[in-house]
């Protein structure tokens, strides 16, 4: 399996496309934003005031301890749950305004989701998969099979459109994952621990596709506990007990 | 709701477990076949009771010397006194009285060459032919000038017609009834079994002069009597007003004083007819309750899969709910697989009921009644089962948290 030759990037540990974040609006914004999971008499402090900024095109790494709050703030970004406190906007949109069918499209048409365990439809061909949140959209494509074929064939996977997702390696398996997040063209790709479940050489493909979309102009947030995988990113996140420890730019 | 994305998605679940998806349906399809089978076995007894009410006739009421018996007490069954001709000839002149028609009648032996056969033998007016709506299929009946003149004629039921003649004409031939002479000049319709399970059609029929006079001999009937007068009521005529009435002129005409009780019994067969048909019918119910029960009972299974399949399939649909579905999204899906399961098994279930009602009639000997309106009924019935316990499941299903839907495993 090889990579289409846009995508044929290699690890870098330099910035070369960043646009200057003080100029144009953040495209996700959080401010003192914090979570507290109760259980029982027990309260669980997954965030702790975080406050976090990310330009459109970027591409982040988050890093830190098991527990520290990396998937609590995925899933808030997300929009797959809401902040105990704090305001969390997307697209200049704060997300406590919208209703529960908002947040179901604006899942639809600007998150795209990456999961550690790659979440497909195990009786549903790579096509059928990626067509997904293409038939839940309210503006629907004309032609979504076009699209979703369009999508595969990104990830190079345009010969395996028919395959089940038991009929492809892990890796192939998180390709068409992301074929799946890019479908609807969003402005955010949120991967948690995308590349958990893979080899060292197969995380490294899967690290360019993702690299070679930033360069696209998606902003991709990546929660990760391999520094391989980190130093793909221009922006590095460090997470401690629900704080953030360290932010830093990769420089030239 | 994206309707075609919900309906897509339910079918390719139950497409993708089709032994489950068939043992779900399995309950609802015995469900609905029995339900449809008891609809169309009770529809046919109602048909059947509807077609014995036509044959009799329209709108009679029967008259019986004797009084009513109440109590177990009968109140001088040897005080009978026999209605006559004069009764007769009075009721016609009722505002409300069609046809009044008398009968005498007893039995005895029919000989045709070397066949001889025991029946029933009727003597009747001219009238009894139009309150029994019976006609000739053959030949024709006998007319009033016969009756006055007790001619030797004779209108045969088609099981004498058949016994005696196999086939060949009976019209014109001569047949010994009760050792006397008579000519056969009609067949009737064929009426089938009574509602009390004797033959209708093995009778003879002769002017009701003639019955006493030469064939059904005896001090009896000798006189001006009549065994059973039948008074056709006019169509639109209230039949229990006719009734009042018709009680009243006949306690006038038998010198009943106030107060005495009646010593005669006026009835309404049809009436007789359809309060035994209402104890079927009462069983009707509760068979057709049964079949609903077991419906319900399929109905529950299908609740049950519904929710081992939400439960399965806990992040799947977390993930559709991340990839943006909407919560009404994942109810019609879940919605539409119970739907889906309920119509199929609905459709196949009332192919079964057809079947199974077809061979109840042919193995019980009794009609039913298969209309488009009952599987339309049973289909119906069947969605409803899948909209009402489908609901739940699918509501689950829409509930379900996002973030804990995907963690589960
Ligand atoms: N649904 C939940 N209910 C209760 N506690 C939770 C829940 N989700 C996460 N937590 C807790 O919140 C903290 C942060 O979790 P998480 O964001 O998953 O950490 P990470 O992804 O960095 O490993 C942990 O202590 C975890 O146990
Ligand atoms: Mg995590």
């Amino acid at each position: 399996m090889s990579l289409s030759p846009a995508f044929a990037y290699r690890r870098k540990a330099i910035n070369h496309s960043m646009q200057s974040p003080a100029t144009s609006p953040p495209l996700i914004s959080c401010r003192k934003v914090t979570k507290t999971y109760v259980m029982g008499t027990q309260k669980v402090h997954a965030l702790k005031g975080v406050d976090l900024t990310f330009q459109r095109g970027e591409m982040t790494s988050i890093m830190g301890p098991s527990g520290s709050g990396k998937s609590t703030l995925m899933n808030l970004i997300g929009a797959l749950d809401v902040p105990t406190s704090g305001d969390l906007e997307i697209n200049g949109k704060n997300l406590a305004k919208l209703k529960s069918n908002d947040l179901a499209d604006l899942r639809n048409e600007t998150i795209g989701f990456i999961f550690q365990q790659f979440n497909l439809l195990g009786r549903s061909s790579a096509l059928t998969n990626v067509k997904l949140p293409l038939r839940y959209s309210r503006n629907p494509l004309k032609d979504i099979d076009a699209r979703a074929a369009e999508c595969l064939e990104m990830v190079g996977l345009g010969d395996r459109m028919d395959h089940r997702p038991m009929q492809l390696s892990g890796g192939q398996q998180q390709r068409v994952a992301i074929a799946r997040a890019l479908a609807g063209s969003p402005s955010i790709l949120l991967a948690d621990e995308p590349t958990g479940a893979l080899d060292t050489k197969t995380s490294e493909d899967i690290m360019d596709l993702l690299t070679g979309l930033s360069d696209q102009g998606i902003t991709v947030i990546i929660v990760t506990h391999e520094h391989e995988v980190a130093e793909y990113a221009t922006r590095r996140i460090h997470f401690r007990d629900g704080e953030i420890e360290r932010d830093e730019r990769a420089t030239t | 709701m994206k309707f075609g994305v919900a309906l897509k998605s339910a079918l390719e679940a139950l497409r993708a477990n089709p032994m489950r998806s068939f043992l779900t349906m399995l309950g609802i399809m015995i469900g609905v076949a029995s339900v449809m089978a008891m609809m169309a076995i009770s529809e046919g007894a109602a048909r059947q009771v509807d077609a014995q009410i036509s044959s009799l006739g329209a709108n009679n009421l029967t008259v019986r010397p004797g009084a009513d018996r109440r109590g177990g007490r009968s109140s001088g069954a040897g005080g009978r006194t026999p209605f006559t001709d004069s009764d007769v000839e009075d009721l016609r002149s009722e505002p409300y009285a069609l046809a009044v028609s008398a009968r005498i009648n007893g039995s005895g032996t029919v000989v045709a060459g070397e066949t001889n056969w025991s029946t029933s033998i009727y003597g009747v007016n001219t009238d009894y032919f139009i309150s029994q709506a019976w006609n000739a299929q053959e030949g024709r009946l006998f007319e009033d000038r016969e009756v006055s003149s007790g001619q030797a004629v004779a209108v045969i039921g088609v099981t004498i017609s058949d016994t005696l003649f196999e086939g060949s004409s009976a019209l014109g031939q001569k047949i010994r009834v009760n050792n006397v002479p008579v000519t056969v000049i009609g067949v009737l319709d064929k009426k089938g079994q009574s509602n009390f399970g004797s033959d209708r059609d093995d009778v003879v029929i002769v002017p009701i002069t003639t019955a006493r006079n030469r064939i059904l001999g005896g001090n009896a009937t000798t006189r001006n009597y009549v065994s059973d007068i039948s008074v056709s009521v006019t169509p639109g005529y209230d039949m229990a007003l006719a009734q009042d009435e018709l009680e009243e002129r006949l306690r006038v005409i038998r010198k009943i004083r106030p107060g005495k009780d009646d010593d005669f019994r006026v009835f309404n067969i049809a009436d007789f007819i359809r309060a035994r048909s209402s104890t079927q019918a009462t069983f009707g119910i509760l068979l057709a309750f049964t079949a609903a029960v077991s419906l319900i009972v399929g109905g529950v299974g299908v609740m049950n899969i519904m929710l081992v399949s939400v439960t399965e399939r806990t992040r799947e649909i977390g993930l559709r709910m991340a990839i943006g579905a909407r919560k009404q999204d994942i109810l019609g899906q879940f919605l539409f697989e119970a739907l889906g399961l309920c119509l199929i098994g609905g459709i196949i279930g009332s192919g079964l009921g057809v079947g199974a009602a077809e061979l109840a009639s042919k193995l019980g000997d009794f009609p039913v009644n298969i209309s488009p309106t009952i599987a339309l009924v049973s289909i119906g019935a069947s969605v409803l089962i899948g909209l009402f316990f489908g609901f739940f499941p699918a509501r689950r299903a829409a509930q379900l948290n996002p973030i804990e839907a995907l963690r589960h495993d």
